[in-house]
């Protein structure tokens, strides 16, 4: 059941960025910069903890999932040491994300050399 | 410009009935099937997190780097490319297309050099989504420490 949940949570969210894409001039990074500030305040809303608990990695997986992991961290790192935490906390839960994106990206775009 | 001949209309009508339909039904569904099926594939993932005895949110960071690993790998083949020609935001939205919109730029401007071209182009799609990411999450944390402390 998780895996059906997954995939029609994860499907409706790609299926409302490619209506975004089709009908308004926002390019996909736009919409990649649109859809992670998004993930961030509905986070801090309380509302993509239960999306979360719904869709599973259908949730996570898609980039407004990753602006949740953002707000969770710096709402974590408040609870625990206050006003740096604002600080401390952006990166918190993020920085394994961004981390493997840049080491990964890095060491992947060495290795290989453009296709055609 | 008087009225069309009769032969002009009969034209016209069967040129309307072969015009190309707009595919935006088309690429919506794409997108559904093609991120759904991602997703359904991270979770694969996050559940063999889990039978290693992780909760689902210490879960989440090694499944996002398999993820970006499989991303950046499928990009780095030339295979992520040709998917996202079928699937549009499918592709680009899951965390796999945040990898490949840090690989994609990487090897197109290695030319440039490790510096200004692997290094600086990574960034032109992560970059802005960091940046706006990472302000909103903190803006949001303001909001909330204000609120609550």
């Amino acid at each position: 059941m998780d895996y059906v949940l997954a995939f029609l949570v994860g499907g409706t969210i790609c299926a409302i960025g490619q209506l975004l894409m089709d009908l308004t001039p926002l390019t996909p990074a736009h919409v990649l910069v649109l859809f992670v500030c998004s993930g961030a305040i509905l986070s801090g809303l309380g509302i993509y903890e239960k999306i979360v608990e719904l869709g599973g990695a259908g949730a996570t997986i898609p980039l407004p999932g990753f602006g949740h992991t953002l707000t969770s961290g710096v709402i974590q790192e408040i609870e625990a040491k206050g006003f740096w935490g604002i600080f401390s906390g952006v990166l918190e839960n993020a920085s394994v994300g961004v981390v493997a994106a840049v080491v990964v990206g890095l060491f992947i775009s060495l290795l290989f050399n453009p296709k055609g | 410009m008087g009225k069309l001949t009769r032969e002009q209309e009969v034209y016209k009508r069967w040129a309307n009935a072969r015009k190309p339909k707009p595919p935006l039904l088309r690429n919506v569904l794409a997108a559904f099937l093609v991120g759904g099926l991602i997703c359904t594939l991270g979770q694969a993932v996050l559940n063999y997190f889990i039978s290693l005895g992780m909760n689902a949110k210490e879960a989440g960071g090694p499944t996002a780097a398999v993820m970006i690993l499989l991303g950046a790998l499928l990009t780095g083949l030339g295979v992520y490319d040709r998917i996202g020609r079928f699937a549009g935001a499918g592709s680009v939205i899951p965390i796999t297309g945040f990898a490949n919109s840090i690989v994609a730029p990487a090897l197109e401007f290695k030319r440039e050099g490790y510096v200004m071209g692997v290094g600086a182009r990574m960034f032109n799609i992560a970059g802005p989504v960091l940046v706006y990411g990472m302000t909103t999450a903190w803006l949001v944390g303001l909001f909330y420490w204000l609120i609550h402390k």
